[in-house]
């Protein structure tokens, strides 16, 4: 590293901001795109799998509240996408990256919804778990990234009451009602238990070395657990995980979430990662002559 | 085109830089400003700028002593204590 | 059922199903931009509906979900116009979208006329939101029709228009057909148009999916 790399190293570590127009290391440039477009992606991938719902949600609040939802996401993949842009790299080449299978997102949007349950279950912890890394976003060396992430969490926030209120409606309705929740939490536990990334040091990973990250993986799905599966287990929901206990130390014990499984689904194998991709693909290639044409011309 | 946004969140406030958003001109520019910083009411009032219209000062120069025009240059402790032993009204 | 209700319904079904329709977008819009700003019209539009469906509602003893959900396919009094499918075809849903603006504004400016003043009321309300639906359709008309692209808005104002004269009772189609003319010199008034009562063939699968949760555990609270 050199010494101007070095300084700037020390400089974000003690907690120093940077702004798109100031240097930086090949390094930290190359890194926060990569970080911030998977970002991106994990925003427009993740809008795919809940909108499949907004035809079938069953009254006009529920109807509402997830097309906002939906469009939130849609105007957050829009926020990051901008910041990428300013970094240098335009959004086309973002979404070519994307749908060609070259560039990743989180790994729960390769999973199937199945039901209505699956709706409360995703906006519930689904959510919760992304909101707890946005948070901790907020403190990202990058400016431009961690201001933006003040609206994004902002508009979070409404998506876990909403998700809760679907949930706890159901808890309340029906036996029916009740089994949908609980089958999709059984479903989303093990995705859930890997969304925050294996348990690397944070010292080893270098988005923590640079501070685009403020926090470590196992930190974020601690803090997820604390705050979440008290949550679930006054509902009478069971979490299906025999060994998942909170140690007097105030350290929450899983049993080892299946690591290869993760990697396995983030290069682009889960269940319904093709499927997705080529519903992006098609609606890009459909809309393509608007951009192209009637939004790239003067008017 | 990029457009950059300031809100306003309440009357009486400063607008504040709030984002940036890609339009072909400005009509379409305040339709998405609208809905992308007003949408829940969560703004007063919303400006949106063409990026290319704001232009940025980020160096000052300041090489020489200015403290006379700011208020550090002003430490006035020592000649306090020593007037009010002149006039006899320092606290004992 | 009164003639007052059977409007309301008219109208809310009308609201409901368009906005139903213009949420299949979000997600997929041609922008992400466009995304968001498509996503508010369609929520309005359910708004609205809500809203009709609850001046209704109070007059018929029931409740605004019941009477947006709960009903058989062909109680529903909503146009042809709006059940069409249109994803993923921007020209015709920027159309459609224009068209219904028209429309909608002048049976709207009727009712805020109305002696009925819940209506006359919750009409104004419709109309202030809408004014900014009226614009971002003119603004999108001007610029496709300014594109190289020009021609498909001129298609699908052909197959549209008729159908979105069907939106409008007898007395009202003259001002829609000289204000629509008056911005693109789009008329195709002498086209037959599908009168109200006649669904699209999409409307039936449209009403099983918007319906199916809901029918999965009849009368739960969701």
């Amino acid at each position: 590293m050199t010494g101007r790399e070095e300084a700037f190293l020390e400089y974000v570590q003690a907690g120093g901001q940077v702004e798109t127009t100031d240097w930086m290391p090949d390094e930290y440039r190359s890194k926060l795109i990569k970080f911030i477009e998977m970002h991106g992606n994990s925003e427009l991938m993740g809008v795919l799998p809940e909108r499949e719902w907004i035809g079938r949600a069953p009254t006009l609040q529920r109807k509402l509240a997830l097309t906002a939802k939906v469009q939130d996401e849609a105007g957050h993949a829009q926020l990051i996408y901008r910041v990428v842009e300013d970094l240098g790299k335009p959004r086309e080449r973002c979404l070519d990256d994307l749908v060609s299978g070259k560039a990743k997102f989180h790994n729960v949007f390769h999973y199937p919804t199945r039901t209505w349950g699956d709706v409360g279950v995703i906006a519930w912890l689904v959510d919760a778990a992304a909101i707890i890394s946005q948070k901790a976003l907020l403190k990202c060396s990058y400016a431009p990234y961690a201001r933006i992430m003040k609206k994004i969490c902002w508009e979070e926030s409404f998506h876990i009451l909403h998700g809760r209120d679907v949930v706890l409606t159901m808890m309340l309705g029906t036996e029916g009602q009740r089994a949908l929740v609980q089958e999709a939490l059984d479903r989303w536990w093990a995705p859930l238990m890997t969304f925050h990334g294996n348990p690397i040091p944070k010292v080893d990973d270098p988005m923590y070395v640079w501070r685009i990250k403020s926090q470590g993986n196992e930190e974020a799905r601690q803090q997820f657990l604390d705050g979440y599966v008290p949550q679930i287990w006054e509902l009478g929901l069971t979490v299906p995980d025999p060994k998942l206990r909170r140690r007097e130390d105030g350290v929450w014990e899983y049993a080892e979430p299946d690591w290869d499984e993760l990697r396995h689904v983030v290069t682009g194998h889960g269940p319904k990662t093709e499927e997705r991709l080529a519903l992006r693909r098609l609606t890009r290639e459909q809309t393509a002559w608007v951009r192209d044409i009637v939004l790239a011309e003067a008017a | 085109m990029v457009f950059e946004v300031f809100r306003q969140e309440r009357k009486g406030q400063a607008f504040q830089h709030a984002g940036s958003l890609a339009a072909p001109d400005e009509r379409f520019a305040e339709e998405y400003a609208r809905e992308f910083y007003g949408r829940r009411g969560e703004s007063q009032a919303v400006w949106v700028v063409p990026r290319e219209a704001i232009h940025e000062i980020d160096d000052f120069a300041d090489e020489l002593e200015r403290n006379y025009h700011r208020v550090d240059g002003y430490s006035l402790k020592e000649k306090l204590r020593a007037a009010r032993e002149r006039a006899g009204t320092s606290a004992s | 059922m009164s003639g007052r209700a059977q409007a309301l319904l008219e109208l809310a079904d009308d609201e409901l199903v368009l906005g139903w329709r213009d949420s299949e977008w979000t997600g997929i819009a041609p922008s992400l931009e466009e995304d968001v700003a498509f996503s508010s019209i369609a929520q309005n539009e359910i708004g609205h509906a809500r809203a009709l469906y609850e001046l209704a509602a109070r007059e018929l003893g029931t409740t605004a979900d019941e009477l947006a959900f709960d009903r058989p396919p062909d109680d529903y009094r909503c146009s042809r116009f709006v059940e069409l499918r249109l994803v993923p075809e921007w020209d015709q849903t920027i159309v459609r979208h224009y068209l219904y603006e028209v429309a909608d504004g002048v049976r709207i400016e009727e009712l805020r006329r109305s002696g009925d003043s819940e209506i006359a009321g919750l009409a104004a309300k419709i109309d202030r939101e809408e004014v900014y639906h009226r614009i971002h359709a003119e603004m999108w008309i001007d610029r496709l029709r300014g594109s190289r692209e020009a021609e498909r808005a001129d298609a699908a104002a052909e197959r549209l228009y008729p159908l979105a004269l069907g939106l409008l009772d007898e007395a009202l189609r003259p001002v829609f057909v000289e204000r629509v003319a008056a911005k693109t010199g789009w008329d195709f008034s002498g086209e037959a148009t599908a009168p109200r009562g006649e669904h699209d063939d999409g409307w039936e699968p449209l009403w099983q999916e918007m319906t199916e949760v809901r029918r999965s555990e009849p009368g739960a609270k969701w």
